[in-house]
């Protein structure tokens, strides 16, 4: 296999992959890492990709076990995830400083959702894969998806509607 | 109705329950620039959302072609390395004509020495006679005999 042909495979899931690990990671210059070393774990095992049935999907699983590992063995060093990238809101989507604020509060309440909740909000909701395909990358049935999806849900209108009625920004 | 439509689908969205064609609807709705006042807490999740999923990963990857090393070609190395040495020693070992003359004359001169040297030892081989005599005398020695009992008394 070919550079080129590796790109071509690799090219349309590798921003789910690093958005994903962003989304564990928080930091982007850690995800940046962690996309780049599945990557190249792919490509270092790219004799077997023609064995993989679902390519994305197994990507996307390595890419949950790799942030896992790192997230562990952070936490063992006793050491904080360091970002500087608290300021990368400004896509023209948000032309109000009220919604851009109000996007950064669903920013921190997704950063303080358990694990588990964070991946499943940014499979369905963010990278929009079917429940199929979901159970296959995290090895979880259905119902239990869909509960883990309804109660990460919830949690953000509340959490959004607090600071919404509190009225503090 | 509209509204009454997105109410439900919220529901549903937040039991988990909704499909993905009508969470775009839902993603549809709250992108518009105004939505009804008690759904205005909404809009920026899924604004969120929708801004998400446009992160891309822009870093370099650094593929490099992992050169496997053969050890097949090692031994074709050395085969190689073997048979050029063996070729380059037997041309030298093939002896040139001067060699070959400096071969005969030293033969030569060693075959005059060894004739001389030859005819030397045969002038001194009368010497052999001389050994002759020396056993015919040692007879004398059996006369030692009865002259030690002869004066074994003194």
């Amino acid at each position: 296999m070919t550079q080129k042909e590796f790109l071509n495979i690799v090219t349309p899931f590798k921003d789910k992959v690093f958005r994903l690990a962003k989304r564990l990671l928080v930091s982007t210059e850690e995800a940046e890492d962690a996309t780049q070393e599945v990557l190249i774990k792919l490509w270092n095992n790219k004799k077997k990709i023609g064995e993989y049935k679902n390519i994305e999907a197994f990507s996307m699983t390595m890419t949950k076990n790799f942030c896992f590992d790192k997230l562990k063995s952070k936490q063992s060093q006793n050491l904080k995830i360091v970002h500087s990238n608290y300021q990368d809101h400004n896509v023209a989507l948000q032309k109000q400083v009220e919604l851009n604020d109000s996007i950064d509060w669903v920013d921190r309440i997704m950063k303080d959702l358990p694990e588990q909740q964070k991946l499943v909000i940014q499979l369905r909701d963010i990278e929009q894969y079917d429940f199929k395909e979901i159970s296959k990358m995290l090895d979880m049935n259905e119902t239990a998806i869909r509960v883990t999806l309804s109660r990460a849900r919830k949690t953000i209108r509340e959490k959004l509607t607090k600071t919404h009625n509190y009225g503090v920004r | 109705m509209v509204l009454d439509n997105i109410e439900n689908l919220l529901e549903k969205y937040e039991n988990g329950e909704t499909s993905l064609k009508e969470e775009q609807q839902l993603k549809d709705y709250f992108s518009q620039e105004t939505v009804a006042p008690h759904l205005e807490m909404y809009k920026p999740i899924f604004c969120y959302f929708l801004e998400n999923q446009q992160e891309q990963f822009t870093k370099h990857l650094p593929l490099k072609t992992k050169k496997v090393f053969n050890y097949k070609w090692l031994s074709v190395a050395a085969v190689t390395v073997l048979m050029v040495s063996i070729f380059n020693s037997y041309g030298k070992d093939v002896i040139s004509q001067k060699d070959r003359e400096d071969y005969g004359k030293a033969k030569a001169a060693l075959e005059l020495v060894s004739k001389h040297f030859n005819k030397g030892v045969s002038k001194v081989n009368y010497l052999g006679t001389l050994d002759k005599a020396g056993e015919q005398v040692a007879y004398l020695d059996e006369m030692n005999n009865p002259m030690g009992r002869i004066f074994k008394n003194n």
